[in-house]
């Protein structure tokens, strides 16, 4: 299957297949985009999240099946993979590719806070202000769709909480979609409108759900094979 | 002020040593000769033709070895399948001490210029194809990574993360491959030459001067701590961004 992907669909993955070697990550995975769509991706560690979010960025090459995506991708990883030798304007303006696009630095820089900083080196920045440099990067060429892989995940709690607010914000004014992945639940119920649980190998979705209606934290925690009730709240259950 | 006491130490004691007849002088000229012989070497103008010799040999020698490094180096960082054709042949070369090529290139080029501009050539080669081999291996390919998430050809990969990624290396390795140059180019003009400023230290040597030898060795050091700082600045100027302690 291929061509574009319907007019509300920001990405349409259809019986998508990916090995490393013998062991194969995905057998025959469908999964939809809507635009504007905020869908969080969970799953125990080494489940495939971040592969699906590679494949969707072309980091990965498929074994079969296909990927249409609209528009343009931004992604931003784990860490701000901000390049050292650049100022923090220059690192923006890296990923534009017409006069359109470099207009755009100073703003979406000031859309992440950063602007007072453009012109400092990477070095001179901590861990939260570099992953909001690095956010700002991935804005640069307006993108339909965002995909972030554990954007949070080297952040101290106070800083995750912060940018997790103003991905949230960003992502509510520019109404760009996002698939976030993530190995925490909180992420995931403050940021998307839908929730996806993959689990085994080669995985699938095991649990999807809407925020707000079935995909409580409880829920999600459940379809993850983990409780959040006390050993004592499970006993009284049992008996 | 501390870096300044004991090289003022030394000299004291190399002017009381030598003023107080302790050492005779054709064991070891004193500063005043040292200084003297530097006048008239100046004067009479041979200082300036022994030291553009040695500079000239010295640039050129290391010039050659850049370029040369840049290119293989370039080849073997970038494609394993050259490593493997290539590397282990220059590792076996590389093994090989660089003087120990002395008698072949005599034989090959002769006393001339290019026998000792080639034997700088190759002092300076090899730091330089490390340095820029490691560098380009070392590169973050998570930095590559984002090169290509953001569809980069494969020269603007090369021109916009690629380099600037290896450049600190590459420049630690020049400034290495500059000393060595300077070394051989000391072992190429003690070997036969008629003038430069390892000529200088044959001469002393021939006609017992030790205030011209010396005159050569504080000459050589001054111009080999010259160039290194050159190379610092460079290194500052352009790889500043490193978040590295400079070694």
């Amino acid at each position: 299957m291929s061509g574009q992907p319907a007019a509300h669909e920001a990405a349409r993955i259809r019986r998508l297949r990916k090995g490393f070697g013998a062991h194969l990550v995905f057998d025959g995975l469908d999964l939809d985009v809507a635009q504007g769509e905020r869908v969080a991706i969970l799953g125990v560690s080494g489940c495939g999240k971040s592969t699906l979010l590679r494949c969707i960025a072309g980091l990965e090459r498929p074994d079969d099946g296909t990927i249409v995506t609209a528009g343009e991708i931004g992604i931003v990883f784990q860490e701000p993979r901000l390049f050292p030798w650049l100022d923090v304007r220059r690192n923006v303006a890296f990923a534009a590719r017409n006069d359109v696009e470099r207009t755009r630095v100073d703003n979406v820089l000031a859309l992440v806070g950063m602007l007072h900083v453009g012109d400092r080196l990477p070095k001179a920045l901590s861990g939260g202000m570099a992953q909001r440099v690095a956010l700002a990067r991935s804005l640069v060429r307006d993108p339909a769709l965002l995909l972030l892989d554990e954007p949070f995940a080297a952040l101290d709690a106070l800083r995750r909480i912060e940018l997790r607010a103003a991905v949230r914000e960003i992502l509510e004014f520019t109404r760009a979609g996002a698939i976030l992945v993530t190995h925490d639940v909180d992420d995931a119920l403050a940021l998307a409108d839908r929730i996806i649980v993959l689990a085994g190998s080669p995985a699938e979705i095991v649990f999807t759900g809407t925020v707000g209606e079935n995909a409580t934290r409880t829920a999600v925690l459940g379809a993850l094979g983990v409780s959040d009730q006390g050993l004592h709240a499970r006993r009284a259950s049992a008996s | 002020m501390g870096r300044f006491v004991l090289p003022l130490g030394l000299l004291v004691l190399w002017w009381a040593a030598t003023a107080s007849g302790a050492v005779k002088s054709y064991q070891l000229a004193g500063p005043r000769d040292v200084v003297r012989e530097l006048g008239d070497l100046a004067q009479s103008g041979a200082l300036w033709h022994d030291l553009g010799a040695s500079v000239t040999r010295v640039a050129c020698g290391f010039a050659i070895a850049f370029a040369l490094a840049l290119l293989l180096g370039s080849i073997v960082g970038g494609s394993r399948r050259a490593e493997r054709a290539l590397d282990p042949t220059l590792q076996a070369v590389r093994a090989v001490p660089s003087l120990a090529w002395v008698p072949l290139i005599l034989l090959w080029l002769g006393i001339g210029e290019t026998a000792k501009i080639t034997l700088v050539a190759i002092g300076a080669f090899f730091p330089i194809y490390v340095a820029l081999v490691a560098g380009i291996r070392g590169v973050d390919r998570k930095l590559v990574e984002v090169g290509t998430s953001f569809g980069l050809s494969r020269f603007a990969l090369i021109s916009r993360v690629l380099v600037p990624a290896t450049l600190p290396q590459l420049l630690v390795g020049a400034r290495i491959g500059l000393t060595q140059a300077w070394l051989f180019v000391v072992a190429a003009e003690l070997l036969a030459a008629t003038s430069g400023l390892g000529f200088l230290l044959t001469d002393g040597q021939q006609t017992a001067r030790t205030d011209e030898i010396l005159v050569a060795i504080l000459l050589f050091a001054a111009c080999g701590k010259l160039s290194e700082s050159a190379m610092r600045v460079l290194e500052r100027r352009l790889v500043g961004w490193t978040d590295t302690v400079p070694v």
